[in-house]
């Protein structure tokens, strides 16, 4: 099983030119690999929602392409998102970062944790790109791959869950980080 | 008078992008008109707070939504309508309809709805308008300039 910084240390070699957009756990690991205006922290968020969010901004720039980062606990939260996702041929990429735990409440387990098959879920949803990996030699090998080509695409990675683990904080607050996306986003 | 033609053309007036939507019976009556408009673009969702979540993508990647739920939803999406209007401060607005309204004020309904759907929508702090299937669709297009000029979240009620 990957550890969650190393899981996101591989997307940053290929995040290319697109936003990123990160919720829970990841947004205090990303900025370790990037902080620039295209990465946008969803905190404080509506658990759940990270995925619409990053729809709309996908629809909304369909060159541009978005990653979002979204935990398995928040997948759960707002399920019907797959179905949605799989409606739209936008360039979407939904990272499943699944640890089993609501990790920033402190590591209590969510409901079904390694039970859940999120690869099939987001396949009957309709998405036909899926990938999952549990292992970061795989994940590495297959990132090129997964994180190219035509959106949505659903990458479900598992990886270690911490106990302990405090609420992180975005790098900047809110107007300021939606203040740098739309400036960097009205650039060619 | 609001039905699917008229309300289209108060969105194009308006200059909105995209209507983002779960119908109820009422707004469900104008499926024809917006489906087959192409422009603005229909965008169909799961769930409410979804819908509030795209329109606030959408609004951050400099589109013009609007969504359109039924009060119920509205009950369902309160997280999500807190976070993009009051935490995000994104100038959110909205069509909701307000189910058994019209049935209530005859005293002829045993819907709860009516009871909570417009004290709900003042706690949210969201600024409206209460109109009915009998407006003039230029108090739509006036509500949602008035909150675009002040770069505020904004509502019309629809009463059913």
């Amino acid at each position: 099983m990957m550890m969650h910084r190393d899981a996101l240390e591989v997307v940053a070699q290929h995040r290319g030119d697109r936003i990123v957009l990160t919720t829970m756990g990841s947004v205090g690991i990303w900025p370790q690999f990037s902080d620039t205006p295209l990465d946008f922290h969803y905190i404080p968020s509506a658990m759940g929602q990270g995925p619409a969010l990053g729809l709309g901004l996908a629809l909304a720039h369909p060159q541009r392409g978005v990653i979002v980062f979204n935990g398995d606990g928040c997948t759960l939260m707002n399920l019907g998102c797959l179905v949605t996702l799989g409606n739209y041929p936008a360039s979407l990429y939904l990272i499943i970062i699944d640890n089993g735990l609501y990790e920033v409440t402190g590591g209590q387990p969510r409901v079904g944790a390694g039970r859940t098959d999120f690869a099939a879920l987001a396949r009957g949803a309709g998405i036909t790109r899926v990938y999952s990996f549990d292992d970061l030699e795989a994940w590495r090998q297959g990132a090129a791959e997964a994180l190219s080509g035509p959106g949505p695409t659903v990458i479900w990675l598992k990886v270690e869950g911490k106990q302990g683990q405090k609420t992180p904080s975005a790098p900047r607050p809110m107007r300021e980080q939606i203040a740098r996306l739309r400036e960097a986003l009205t650039q060619p | 008078m609001l039905d699917g033609s008229s309300v289209l053309g108060a969105f194009r007036e308006c200059g909105i992008t995209d209507v983002v939507w779960i119908p109820d019976s009422q707004l469900g009556t104008w499926e024809p008109a917006l489906s087959a408009a192409g422009e603005p673009r229909l965008i169909r969702v799961c769930r409410e707070g979804e819908a509030i979540a795209l329109a606030g993508g959408l609004l951050l990647g400099g589109r013009r939504p609007i969504v359109l739920i039924q009060c119920t939803g509205l009950f369902e999406a309160g997280d999500t309508l807190r976070n993009i209007v009051h935490d995000l401060k994104l100038p959110l607005f909205l069509l909701i309809g307000l189910r058994s309204h019209l049935a209530a004020q005859k005293g002829k309904t045993a819907d709860t709805c009516p009871e909570f759907s417009e004290p709900i929508v003042k706690l949210w702090k969201l600024p409206y308008v209460i109109l009915n299937e009998s407006s003039d669709p230029a108090a739509l297009v006036a509500e949602y300039r008035k909150a675009q000029a002040e770069n505020r979240a904004g509502a019309v009620l629809l009463a059913e």
